[in-house]
Order: C-alpha cells, then sequence, then structure tokens
C-alpha cells in the first residue's frame, strides 16, 4: 500500500518527464508505467494534475504515445520567451524581428497541418520542409500584395510610424537568403529564421529531422498536434479576435477543390 | 507623381557607385564607370536567369571582367575583378540586413496633408535553391530601370518591341533592330520570371490560389501567349535569317548574325515556359484528387492557414506581434531554463581568467616508442642460433643442435627447434632471388628425436649451396628443379 507521500513523489516523477520533452513512454519503462497509472487511477491523475498546477503548468494530454504534453501558463519559469528565442538581432530590427519569426513558427504549423481536418486527425503526420514553409509563406505575401495593389492602397510605411508596417511587408522586404563568406546561409534571412524554427521545434520535441533535402525535411510528433491544436491555435485566435480580426472559412479549410473538366 | 517617383529612386543606387567610387582606397577608380559596370552586372544576371534558376556570382562576375578590363586595359585582373565584384556586392546592398535600398517619398494623404513614406526596392536579390546553393536573380525594378520602360504593362510593352522590330528589319535597319531585339528578350525573361512565381504559388500552395478559375484561366492566358510569340519570333528569325543570307556589307552580316541567336533564345525560353505550363495542368489535377478524396474535419479546429496565419500577415506589425506572441508562447512548449547557483557564480567571477596564447599550447613532440611486442629471443640468442646452424661440411642432427644449444642457453632450443622446422621447406626460390650464396635445409631421414622438449623426427640440418640461375643453365622454370636436385645431393 502506497502512502501519499510516494504518490506525490510519483506524481510529480511524471510531471518532471513532461518536461522532458524528447522522451517518450515506449522508451522508458518507468514512464509508460505512470502513464498507465494516469490512465487508470483518478486519484493519482488529479494528484498529478495539482503537482502540475502548482508549477503553473497546464496538462494538455497523458496519452501512451506522446507522454504528458504540459505548457507553461502565462508567467511559468518554464515559458519559453520570445523577446529570449529571437535575441541577439540588431536593435534597429528588433520590432519586425519578433514577428518574423512568430510567423515564421505560425507558418511551420500552418503548413504542418494543411487543412482542419489534419489538425483534428490523430493519426495525421504533417510534413514540412525549410524550402516550403518561406516559399508559401511569400506566396501568401505575393496574394496580399496584389489584393493590396487592387485596392489602390498605399501600404508604404510612414517614415514616422514604421510598427505601422503591414506584416506581410516586413516579411517579403527581408531576404531569403544571403551567401556569407564562409558559404552558409546567413542567419538573418527568412529561410535562417525558419531553420531556427525548425531546429527549435525538433529540440522540443515538436518534429522529427528526416533529412537535409530542401533545406531541412522533418515531419510532426503527436506532441505538436496536441500542442497546436489544444493551445496555440486557440491562444492566437483570441488575439486576432481581440483585435477584431475574423475569418470565416468552411469546413473543408481554404483549399479550393473544382470540377475535373476544368482542364 | 509617386510612379515617377519611384522609378527615379531606381537609378539612385547606380548614381551612388559613381559618387562614392572616390572613396576607395585600395583603388584609383575614376577610369571606372560604375554605372555602366552596374548596368552590365544585371544585364548579365538577366541573361542568366531562366525558369527554374538564377546567376551564379562567379560566373556573373567571370562575364562582367571584360567590360571592366576594356575600360582600364593597362590595370591588372585582379583589380578588375575586385572592382566587378565591389559593383556585385553593391547592387545587392550586402553590408544592410535586409539587403534593401529606402528611399522616402512624400505624397499628398487623404486629409490632404503631406505624407513622408518609406519605400523599399531591391536591384539583384539571392535566393537558395533546395540543394542549398545561393543564386542571383534580378528584380522587376531592375529589370524595369535597365530596360528604360517604367512602370509599364509587360505583355503590351512586348508586342509594341516585336512590331517595331518587324518594322526595322523591312526598312533594313539592323542597328535599331538588335536594341530592339534585346529589349524583347528581356521583356520574354521578366514575363517568364511572373509566370515563373504564379506557377510555382499555384503548384505548392493551393489555399491561397483560387482554383476554380484564376489558375485555369492564367494557364490558358499563358498558353496563348507563348503560341503567339512563337509564331511572331518564327516568323521575325524567318526574316532575319534571309537579311543575314543576302546581306553584302560584313556589318550588316554580323549584326543580323547577331539578332538571329537573340531571337532564336526568345524560342528558346519560350518553349522552356511552355513545358512548365503543361506540366502545371498535371499539378493542378493531382492536388485536385488530393483534397477531394479527404472528408471533413471531425471535430471544431482552426484553419490555421486561411485564419491565422493570412489574417496575421495582413496586420500592421505591432498587432501581428500581439498574435504571434501568443501563439509562440502557447505552441512552444516547456524549457526548463539553466538556473545558475549563487556560490558557483561566485567562484566563477573569482577564478583568474585563463591566459590565452594566440599560437595555443605548445605541440609536445610525439616520443615514438617502439611497437610493444618485445622480441622472444634476444639479440645473443639470434647470434647464437645463427653461430650453431652454420653446418660446415657434414649435416648434423637435430638432437645434437639441440643439445649443444641447451648447454649454452636453456631458452635456445626453442630457437634451433623452429629454425630447423622452417628449414624443411626453405624458400629455395626466394633465396636465389635474393642472391643467398648458401640455404640452411632439413631433411626427415625417418630417424626419432629423442629430447626432453621437443618431439618429432631427428631431422638432417645442413647448409646447401644454391648455385645462381644462369650457373644452373636452361630457363627459370627449370632452374628451380636442378637446384632442388642439389640441395638433395649435398643433404
Amino acid at each position: 500500500m502506497s502512502t501519499i507521500t510516494d504518490d506525490v513523489a510519483a506524481a510529480a516523477r511524471l510531471v518532471e518527464w513532461g518536461l522532458r520533452p524528447r522522451q517518450v513512454p515506449a522508451r522508458d519503462l518507468e514512464y509508460a508505467d505512470l502513464v498507465r497509472r494516469h490512465g487508470e487511477d483518478d486519484a493519482f491523475a488529479d494528484l498529478v494534475k495539482a503537482v502540475a498546477a502548482g508549477f503553473n503548468l497546464l496538462i494538455l494530454d497523458v496519452d501512451p504515445r506522446s507522454g504528458i504534453v504540459l505548457a507553461p501558463r502565462e508567467d511559468s519559469v518554464f515559458a519559453v520567451r520570445i523577446e529570449e528565442y529571437a535575441k541577439r538581432t540588431a536593435l534597429s530590427s528588433r520590432g519586425t524581428d519578433k514577428v518574423v519569426h512568430g510567423i515564421a513558427h505560425l507558418a511551420v504549423a500552418a503548413l504542418a497541418y494543411p487543412r482542419p481536418d489534419d489538425l483534428a486527425n490523430d493519426s495525421y503526420v504533417g510534413y514540412v520542409t525549410v524550402d516550403q514553409v518561406d516559399g508559401v509563406v511569400r506566396d501568401a505575401c505575393r496574394v496580399l500584395d496584389e489584393r493590396a495593389a487592387q485596392a489602390e492602397e498605399n501600404n508604404d510605411p510612414l517614415e514616422t510610424a514604421p510598427e505601422l508596417e503591414r506584416a506581410w511587408r516586413a516579411y517579403a522586404r527581408r531576404p531569403a537568403a544571403a551567401g556569407t563568406k564562409d558559404g552558409r546561409a546567413a542567419s538573418d534571412t527568412t529561410r535562417g529564421m525558419v531553420a531556427k524554427a525548425v531546429r527549435f521545434l525538433a529540440d522540443q520535441g515538436f518534429l522529427v529531422v528526416r533529412n537535409d533535402e530542401n533545406g531541412g525535411a522533418y515531419r510532426t510528433t503527436p506532441r505538436f498536434q496536441v500542442q497546436v491544436r489544444e493551445l496555440a491555435a486557440n491562444a492566437a485566435f483570441r488575439e486576432l479576435t481581440g483585435l477584431g480580426v475574423v475569418t470565416v472559412t468552411d469546413a473543408a479549410g481554404s483549399l479550393h477543390a473544382v470540377h475535373t473538366d476544368t482542364l | 507623381m509617386t510612379r515617377r517617383m519611384k522609378a527615379l529612386a531606381c537609378t539612385a543606387p547606380l548614381h551612388d557607385l559613381d559618387t562614392r567610387k572616390g572613396l576607395l582606397e585600395w583603388v584609383d577608380a575614376d577610369r571606372y564607370q560604375m554605372a555602366e559596370i552596374a548596368l552590365h552586372l544585371i544585364d548579365q544576371v538577366t541573361i542568366a536567369m531562366d525558369f527554374d534558376r538564377g546567376a551564379d556570382h562567379e560566373l556573373v562576375v567571370a562575364r562582367t571582367r571584360p567590360f571592366v578590363a576594356a575600360q582600364a586595359p593597362e590595370r591588372d585582373s585582379a583589380e578588375h575583378d575586385r572592382v566587378a565584384r565591389w559593383v556585385l556586392d553593391n547592387l545587392i546592398n550586402v553590408g544592410s540586413q535586409d539587403r534593401g535600398f529606402e528611399v522616402v517619398y512624400g505624397s499628398l494623404g487623404a486629409g490632404g496633408a503631406y505624407e513622408r513614406r518609406t519605400w523599399t526596392f531591391k536591384l539583384l536579390v539571392e535566393l537558395a535553391s533546395s540543394d542549398g546553393d545561393v543564386y542571383l536573380r534580378s528584380t522587376d525594378e531592375a529589370i524595369n530601370v535597365l530596360v528604360g520602360a517604367l512602370d509599364t504593362d509587360v505583355e503590351s510593352a512586348q508586342e509594341a518591341a516585336e512590331t517595331k522590330l518587324e518594322a526595322l528589319i523591312a526598312g533594313g535597319r539592323l542597328s535599331d533592330a538588335q536594341a530592339v531585339a534585346i529589349e524583347a528578350r528581356l521583356r520574354t525573361i521578366q514575363y517568364a520570371d511572373r509566370l515563373r512565381r504564379q506557377l510555382e504559388a499555384t503548384r505548392r500552395d493551393v489555399r491561397s490560389v483560387d482554383w476554380a478559375r484564376e489558375v485555369p484561366d492564367l494557364i490558358d492566358e499563358a498558353l496563348t501567349h507563348v503560341a503567339t510569340r512563337f509564331r511572331a519570333e518564327t516568323s521575325i528569325l524567318t526574316n532575319i535569317t534571309t537579311a543575314r543570307d543576302e546581306a553584302d556589307d560584313p556589318v550588316h552580316k554580323r549584326k543580323a548574325a547577331e539578332l538571329v541567336d537573340i531571337v532564336k533564345e526568345c524560342v528558346r525560353r519560350h518553349s522552356q515556359l511552355q513545358a512548365h505550363l503543361q506540366r502545371a495542368g498535371a499539378t493542378f489535377r493531382a492536388e485536385q484528387d488530393r483534397q477531394q478524396f479527404s472528408g471533413p474535419p471531425r471535430r471544431e479546429t482552426v484553419d490555421l492557414f486561411g485564419q491565422l496565419l493570412m489574417p496575421t500577415l495582413a496586420l500592421p506589425v505591432a498587432d501581428a506581434a500581439k498574435v504571434t506572441g501568443a501563439f509562440f508562447r502557447a505552441g512552444t512548449g516547456v524549457a526548463v531554463h539553466g538556473v545558475p547557483r549563487l556560490i558557483d557564480v561566485v567562484y566563477l567571477l573569482l577564478a583568474p581568467p585563463i591566459e590565452r596564447d594566440d599560437l595555443g599550447e605548445e605541440l609536445p613532440d610525439p616520443d615514438l616508442a617502439a611497437a610493444a611486442d618485445p622480441d622472444v629471443f634476444s639479440v645473443e640468442q639470434w647470434d647464437e642460433a645463427d653461430r650453431l646452424l652454420t653446418v660446415d661440411g657434414m649435416p648434423r642432427r637435430l638432437s645434437a643442435l639441440l643439445a649443444e644449444a641447451r648447454a649454452a642457453d636453456p631458452a635456445l632450443p626453442h630457437l634451433i627447434a623452429l629454425r630447423v622446422l622452417h628449414a624443411v621447406d626453405p624458400g629455395v626460390s626466394g633465396a636465389v632471388r635474393q642472391g643467398d650464396e648458401r640455404v640452411l635445409v632439413a631433411v626427415d631421414d625417418g630417424t626419432e628425436l629423442d629430447d626432453p622438449e621437443f618431439g618429432g623426427s631427428d631431422l638432417l640440418v645442413g647448409l646447401a649451396a644454391l648455385a645462381p640461375p644462369s650457373a644452373a643453365g636452361g630457363d627459370d622454370g627449370s632452374s628451380t628443379h636442378e637446384q632442388d636436385d642439389e640441395i638433395e645431393e649435398v643433404a
């Protein structure tokens, strides 16, 4: 018969596994046992929840495939701050840098789960490459550019208010690639930033490297799907609604299928 | 006015080159016309651009070097090279982070007030191919500056250029015709570039493109365009070829020949474009199949691309930062930050700085020791064995040799036994090749060995003299045989 101290220790241990995102239950017996116990023992599950809450963490999912998926609450010590992530950039472009880094992350998720169905389907595995992500964002920028040109808007930012520049312009303005003296790709280009995003996500256990083709090819893990679906997408969506931007798309996503006799 | 201001601004980087050339310390740059070199470079990049790729830096520099050299033939080629590279770097605008040129211009806003705005443009851009190489392409702005037709409609400009070309050829004014042909080629490249971008978008990202109308329309339009251009260029080609063959004046002939080349290249580019257009149809159908087989979502989720990415991109930077910030915070999971222990930090700060020598530590001379496989027998033992085995005259019994060896050194009989065993099958031909005079031979005559340490046959051990092959006579094949006989004789 286990005592309450043992139970708390086990619950804390499970939370600790969650802080090692690259570990999965399939690779460790103890982890697998704890995940199983979480599924069977409701009292234990409550205890795990309480421990996580005490650390300012949110439990998104506990599942034998991805293990325990944690997310930091607003001011948790375990949160990754974009200021820290995007540091070492020139002071002059810090504002746009943050946005371009953020867009890179958003675009990786959007490419990994192109349709709403892909995000909802637990067995879906997404594939992304650095080239693809950069290319798709650039195309989106081009579409927005064409739209702006049609609406005859002047999108050049005011000299006095550079922060009013549209995000797509900030992205499109940044070079896609640039050679450095030693022949590597420069890191302050959009491709460099996307590459940084996927490397970071791979370190967080959200993506797995497949090969080096097209600037780096990755596949998604179930953990990434849970994180994007349960938390990130909604957080960003709430922020957008707060800004008064609501876009309604239908269930098929923003893809359009047409009859085969068109061509 | 805004358009004219922007067009004017595109030329600014070129003027700037000539203004700044005096500041260069490594060259007396007065001889070089930097703006001309820049135009030449943009020309080279534009011409090297095709449907899939752009121009290689080295190639562009190499092609520009003769032009630079022509401006200052007395300078050395390293300087020409450096000048070309300097101009190229400036056209890419290597020093700045976003590689763009900025210009501030003013316009009257909606309320009638004068507003200052920033416009950013580029002349040459670097792009990465799928295998990671960086290559150059010239932008629309650059092409527009170059061909001098600012902000005009691509298609109509091309039509106009070709009509003009035909008229010029008919009138026999080939020099003008060549200029128009070059312009037409640049138009063709520009058109191909626009189509390339749209097709790429179509192939890669079906979401941002209207598949019901826009794409089929685009492809139809482009195919019609290519077809008309084919007809036009073929007829021009026939005309100039005739002009070339019939021309008597060598200058005319050469000009006509150059024209033929240019128009031929246009035709080649159009075929390339057409091939891509035809493939796009297949991609289009494959995409359609892929989408029609997917079912509706089984639970409520956000459409990441349509509902998040696109609206975010359309926001001003300050607002977009809020959205991307929220996504980043929630989408990146947990991180365990390293927390320093105060006591460790104190020790770290108190520790004397490690002195670094530029040369690093001195490399120790490696002391190469002999392999740690000790010889079983010492040199003295080998010498002693050599002495014992120098059996002059009569062969000796192994048992006698062993006994004598044992008297000298208890370990020696082992060496003697091994050497005698080896002598049972001496490498006779090897010894002959080495030029040895004698070889140790052991022969088994059936006597049994009586020894405390070793068993087997009590071999007869003797030295056999070897005759050199020439002395033994005959060819190589038989000489070995004869030597064998000789050995047996001695044994």
